[in-house]
């Protein structure tokens, strides 16, 4: 399965590489805004994909690490990236640590709706109280400085390809996570969580490691997100927020890194031609997911395999 | 008398109103197959679960060796050196032969820290794979997913990966179900040989098998031991003649 995706791979990573030379501000500025979409999908993909756990809260992370870098730089100068990205990574990874540990101990639909309580908490947190502006938010006046010569983030040009580098890493990272001895534990407790712990797997360690590094991913992309926008509100750690970004893994093809990637571009550009079309965009997205999830059960990622599937019919894996 | 590996005693676990596990005291010697045997809802399967760690006891104690793992979680179990087959074939159906027995070898080696090295390139792991298929007869079978294996494989399979996690203590619970008599042979074969070095704790209705094998022979009634003792001893027994084999079944011993 994966070799056979990399010749894709590198196409997508060529055009991501190219597209700044015929885009204009609009598009480069979508683009940035979907591959930051892209880096949370795809830590939502580690534990909906590849570890069973289908989480509903997911947006609280995102949210956490853009409040807080929203608040640790509101003097008029940059803040540091270098400062503030590990300050706000480590804000998801304690709240991702602190819910995981309690959520890890139920599973199914209780699971689902704990992290959904969760999350719901954080942003009530942050709507209700005047820390940081309640429910209207609060500007950051500049984007980050990440102090490295010739890159300056407040440029568009330069801060897609910032993003478009740690997309790439968060892609690299994951794909080895995932090959690694600990990675494939995740996914034989996704596959049979019972057989994992008959043959001496600490299953509950291993989950919550899933949510910290996913929580944490998610922390990087809200932080991206918080840089871009100069502006951050509760809505970022909203429910929607969070289900959105499980439709685009649904689209996708959850349980494959490009399929989180795909999710996440389809998702996006669909909602940007559905809503050039009528203001009830969320109706026909709504209708073209139930679609996709009848005729695509494996995702968009599932017709690359449909392909593979009537060249040369073989005993299917578990896709990885 | 050689120290028991794995002892009970006054074991019992109860589901509602209902006694699955009474009382039950009995204790697995090393180097020995220890057959238990019973009719249908016995107890069997549940006491095989208790000693796993599956499920809790509600009364009672495990001991194995000089520890008292009553209270321990069943992954604790499985890493002290304990393994387990289930009845009813639970293996990674859509993960190959191989990675089924790859991820059973891998837990016996701390991996929670290797996010790193691919786990293909763990050589021991692959050979104790590889090792624990063959053993069982499935090592030209590796690549197959374990879903497209026929029945017989499967639970040969499920055999392996509790191989794999190289275990001095086996629980089998109805190993042989289910199994073709060349692959019956071939296990019962197995587990000759394997209990020279490993403590089993075989439950079968295989009598065939179970008297080719059980060094000593616990039966089960409505969750109580009935009668405990060497197979010929038990074969002679007049209460388990009359509560569980039966005048037909005697007539085959
Ligand atoms: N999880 C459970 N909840 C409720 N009752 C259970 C449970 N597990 C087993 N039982 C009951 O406990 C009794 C013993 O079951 P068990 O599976 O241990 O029998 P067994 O000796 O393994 O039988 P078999 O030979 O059919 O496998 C049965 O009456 C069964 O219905
Ligand atoms: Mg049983």
């Amino acid at each position: 399965m994966k070799r056979s995706l990399l010749p894709w791979l590198v196409v997508a990573t060529v055009l991501l590489l190219l597209f700044p030379m015929a885009a204009e501000k609009f598009y480069l500025q979508l683009v940035t805004k979907i591959m930051i979409l892209a880096i949370f999908a795809l830590s939502l993909d580690l534990l909906v994909g590849y570890t069973g756990l289908v989480s509903l809260g997911h947006a609280a992370y995102f949210g956490i690490a853009a409040y807080t870098y929203a608040l640790a730089s509101q003097a008029a100068d940059p803040a540091n990236v270098w400062l503030t990205l590990p300050l706000a990574l480590a804000a998801s990874a304690a709240a991702a640590l602190l819910v995981g540990a309690l959520v890890l101990r139920t599973s199914g639909v209780y699971f689902i709706m704990v992290t959904l309580a969760f999350a719901q908490m954080a942003y009530y947190f942050f709507h209700d109280t005047r820390i940081a502006g309640g429910s209207d938010g609060i500007y950051i006046n500049t984007r980050p400085d990440a102090h490295l010569p010739g890159l300056d983030l407040a440029d568009d040009l330069h801060f897609y390809y910032f993003v478009l580098a740690l997309l790439a890493i968060v892609f690299a990272l994951l794909a080895v996570v995932l090959r690694s001895p600990f990675g494939r534990a995740l996914q034989g407790i996704k596959a049979n969580e019972h057989r994992m712990r008959a043959l001496g797997y600490a299953t509950l360690h291993y989950k919550l490691a899933a949510f910290v590094l996913a929580g944490t991913i998610a922390g990087l992309a809200g932080y991206l997100a918080a840089a871009k926008e100069g502006f951050v509100n509760p809505e970022m750690m909203a429910w929607h927020q969070s289900g959105a970004v499980l439709m685009m893994l649904i689209l996708g093809g959850m349980g494959t890194l490009f399929g989180a990637v795909l999710g996440a571009f389809s998702y996006v550009l669909l909602q940007e031609w559905f809503s050039t079309l009528t203001k009830h965009w969320q109706l026909l997205m709504g209708g073209f997911i139930v679609a996709a999830v009848l005729l695509l059960p494996h995702g968009l990622i599932g017709l690359h395999r449909l392909r593979i599937k009537s060249r040369a019919p073989r005993p299917e894996g578990d896709g990885d | 008398m050689t120290e028991p590996v794995l002892a009970t005693t006054t074991l019992g676990r109860r589901f509602g109103g209902l006694v699955a596990v009474d009382d039950v005291s009995l204790s697995l010697a090393p180097r020995t197959v220890h057959a238990v045997i019973g009719p249908n809802g016995a107890g069997k399967s549940t006491l095989v679960n208790l000693l796993s760690g599956d499920l809790r006891p509600s009364t009672g104690t495990i001991h194995l060796g000089a520890l008292d793992i009553t209270h321990w979680p069943s992954h604790r179990i499985a890493q002290h050196g304990v393994a387990r087959s289930f009845q009813h074939t639970n293996v990674f159906a859509a993960f190959s032969a191989f990675e089924n027995c790859r991820l059973a070898a891998q837990s016996r080696h701390k991996s929670f820290g290797r996010w790193v090295k691919p786990a293909e390139r763990y050589g021991d792991w692959n050979a104790a794979a590889d090792a624990a298929l063959k053993i069982v007869g499935l090592a030209s079978r590796g690549g197959i997913p374990a879903a497209a294996l026929s029945h017989g494989e499967r639970r040969s399979l499920e055999i392996a990966m509790a191989l794999a996690t190289q275990p001095s203590v086996l629980l089998l619970d109805e190993p042989l179900a289910g199994m073709g008599p060349e692959e019956s042979a071939h296990i019962v074969a197995l587990l000759k040989r394997l209990a020279a070095d490993h403590a089993i704790l075989l439950v079968e209705h295989d009598m065939d098998a179970v008297f080719a094998l059980a060094d000593r022979l616990t039966v089960m009634v409505n969750g109580r031991i009935l009668a405990s003792g060497a197979p010929d001893a038990i074969r002679a027994n007049a209460d388990v003649q009359r509560a569980y084999l039966g005048t037909e079944a005697v007539s085959t011993l």
